[in-house]
């Protein structure tokens, strides 16, 4: 039969059979995937469980509005607070001074009275004597929370995070800035990415890469835009053969579209961000929760790695909110009721209904 | 856009219209579908046992939203299958063999056995770069016409290396069917550093060994890349040179949870045959892990 190294049945062993990973900040998913969180919790649930290792993250931005910091500051953050190797490129003359303005974890305090909240607000009516079977479940569900770290955090935005994080090691930042060739940025990337290979069914460590605004006009790069097509094809090679997440962020108005379309080609994951007007009287109307609303993200491709079958999400465009002025969730868009008719809303999702707690009609 | 009613009744060989209740899926109807051939052979002309020759050069267009990778794992299984004696050569531009490898044990081929009895030939060229890497300060100093040279030196090499895998698997009499597949001509081409020219010559090369040694070609492309541009030279001249055009688009209608889109298939037949129409067959698709289903809209409850 084959080589002795490889399976030759083509049975593949289920996954919730596979022990849990020792380090943490690591989850194994189907396929033979294995998971590193965003950052952002409702983002995982929606990508079902993170971005995968070995994949290229692409979020699109929008010029007008720095959303696309939330995502790429989460997920710093976390890659941090488990301790993985961090490499981050920007635009900025001085890339270092942005890790003064990551968010920290929410203390495990707080989280107790998130999961109530979000008990409450699974819209779920259950009657008062059944909570504690809830919240045994839950607790369950969300694992080994005593003793270690968790997979995924709930970062607070208002609060920077703690120094002993910042001043580790194995952050490397890297300014784009006035750098003409993107040959030298390329010989950082696949240093640290050596420091990572990746070997099958041993991981060691997991490590991020975070680049900010690639190609943005401070990096000089505009008019190299195969030089950028190609950086970005091996950059996608090299992170497949280790065991790092890259997240890029780029301007796609920049580019011409049909090289927009060349970059979303090359992702793995897609997303976008986009802001929400202020007075968008029409959206307010048709939406609830408008006011909390701070932008809108959509997910245009979910990686599909070592498997055809294409994921297909329930939503594909979420509401991206601040809770408590502080964390960051996202919701399903709920249409709101019209006046006499309430049926006929495609984005809702029962699960996410109940979120305006200002006497909106209650599904 | 094409919409989803589009669509002209196919025909099959005994010049019987399908009608839409014979596609009617029971699950037993679906488990005799996995032996009998799917819509998508029947509109690729490969339904028949027989010894028609298939389409000697196939297009595969998809975009951002839907990917048609899945109709190359669908061709892989179909040369592959234990019943005929083809060989696959697979240019691997977008992912390695390990993702191929895992996919295609689902559908129940092994490529690692066939590797090994040399029918199937995988050739990795994710981190090939036309102006060879080992020689970038030398480029640097070079003209743009010199650099292009080389660019066409490595395109050149790739081929070198297909014919030669063609040469090898060829059996003795030369009656075994050759399947030559890319994965994706889109990152060729940025391996060529945007050069479509040469991209374009190397597909006009594997042209010739279709008809050289009878093998086909299937090509993978991304069609929205070009919507924008006023003339789009490369993807029109592989629509010209395609005899059969498989287009992937997601529905026209927004996403639905049991159908992940609607292929194309444009058949224009191969010059030896006199037909003056294209056949033109649309359905809808639903990947799952093994197999696909295909079906005609509203031909499923």
């Amino acid at each position: 039969m084959a080589a002795s190294k490889t399976r030759s049945s083509s049975f593949s062993r289920h996954i919730s059979v596979l022990p849990t990973p020792q380090i943490p900040g690591i989850k194994y998913g189907p396929n033979g995937t294995i998971f590193v969180s965003s950052g952002i919790p409702d983002l995982d649930r929606i990508l079902g469980g993170g971005f995968p290792l070995g994949s290229l993250v692409m979020v699109m931005e929008d010029i007008e509005a720095p959303h696309h910091m939330l995502l790429l500051r989460n997920f710093m953050s976390q890659g941090l607070v488990h301790n993985q190797p961090l490499l981050y490129g920007s635009p900025s003359r001085e890339p270092r001074a942005f890790l003064g303005t990551l968010p920290t974890p929410v203390l495990s305090k707080d989280d107790k009275s998130r999961d109530h909240e979000t008990e409450q607000e699974k819209g779920l009516r259950i009657a008062w004597q059944y909570r504690k079977y809830f919240g045994e479940h839950q607790q369950n569900f969300e694992g080994q929370r005593d003793g270690k770290p968790e997979y995924c955090n709930e970062f607070d935005l208002q609060k920077p995070l703690e120094r002993h994080y910042i001043s580790s090691q194995n952050i490397d930042c890297i300014s784009l800035q006035g750098s003409t060739n993107l040959s030298s940025f390329r010989d950082r990337c696949s240093t640290f990415l050596a420091q990572l290979p990746r070997y099958d069914g041993n991981i060691t460590c997991a490590g991020r890469i975070a680049i900010q605004s690639l190609y943005t006009p401070q990096c000089e790069y505009s008019n190299m835009e195969w030089e950028m097509l190609s950086f970005l094809r091996s950059l996608k090679n090299m992170v497949r053969s280790s065991n790092v997440v890259a997240v890029i962020t780029f301007p796609p108005s920049l580019v011409s579209p049909s090289f927009s379309k060349r970059w979303q080609h090359l992702a793995d994951t897609l997303l976008s961000v986009r802001a929400i007007p202020d007075e968008d009287k029409e959206l307010a109307n048709l939406l609830t929760g408008y006011q909390d609303m701070v932008g809108l993200l959509s997910v245009h491709k979910v990686t599909q790695c070592n498997t055809q079958v294409p994921v297909f999400l329930e939503a594909t465009t979420f509401s991206i909110k601040l809770k408590k002025r502080r964390s960051l969730v996202l919701e399903c868009l709920n249409q709101a009721p019209i006046d006499g008719s309430s049926g006929s809303s495609y984005a809702t999702s029962g699960s996410c209904s109940g979120s305006s707690k200002t006497g909106k009609l209650d599904f | 856009m094409s919409r989803v009613w589009h669509v002209q009744p196919c025909w099959d060989d005994a010049n019987k219209p399908f009608t839409l209740a014979t596609q009617n899926l029971t699950p037993s109807r679906l488990k005799a579908m996995d032996r009998s051939p799917n819509l998508l052979d029947q509109a690729l002309g490969l339904h028949d046992g027989e010894s028609t020759r298939s389409a000697r050069v196939v297009l595969i267009e998809d975009c951002v939203e839907t990917s048609a990778a899945f109709v190359l794992h669908h061709l892989i299984k179909r040369s592959l299958s234990p019943l005929s004696s083809a060989a696959v050569i697979f240019v691997a531009f977008s992912q390695p063999f390990s993702h191929y490898d895992r996919i295609l044990r689902k559908m129940g081929c092994n490529l690692v056995a066939l590797r090994d009895n040399k029918r199937f030939t995988f050739l990795d060229m994710l981190t090939l770069e036309c102006p060879g890497e080992n020689q970038p300060a030398f480029l640097c100093s070079l003209s743009d016409e010199d650099a292009g040279k080389i660019c066409k030196g490595g395109v050149l090499e790739l081929y070198g290396k297909i014919q030669k895998s063609v040469e090898v698997s060829l059996l003795p009499g030369g009656s075994r069917s050759i399947t030559i597949l890319i994965d994706d001509i889109f990152l060729m081409e940025v391996a060529a550093k945007g050069s479509s020219s040469h991209v374009l010559d190397f597909l006009h090369y594997c042209r010739t060994l279709t008809t050289e040694f009878g093998c086909s070609l299937v090509v993978l492309n991304h069609e929205d890349i070009y919507s924008s541009v006023e003339r789009p030279t490369l993807i029109l001249q592989m629509e010209y040179i395609a005899e059969v055009i498989i287009k992937a688009e997601p529905l026209a209608t927004g996403f639905a949870r049991d159908v992940h889109g609607q292929l194309t298939v444009i058949n224009k037949g191969n010059s030896d045959r006199l037909s003056l129409q294209n056949k033109m067959c649309s359905f809808h698709f639903r990947v799952r892990g093994n197999s696909v289903e295909y079906f005609y809209p509203g031909s499923r409850t």
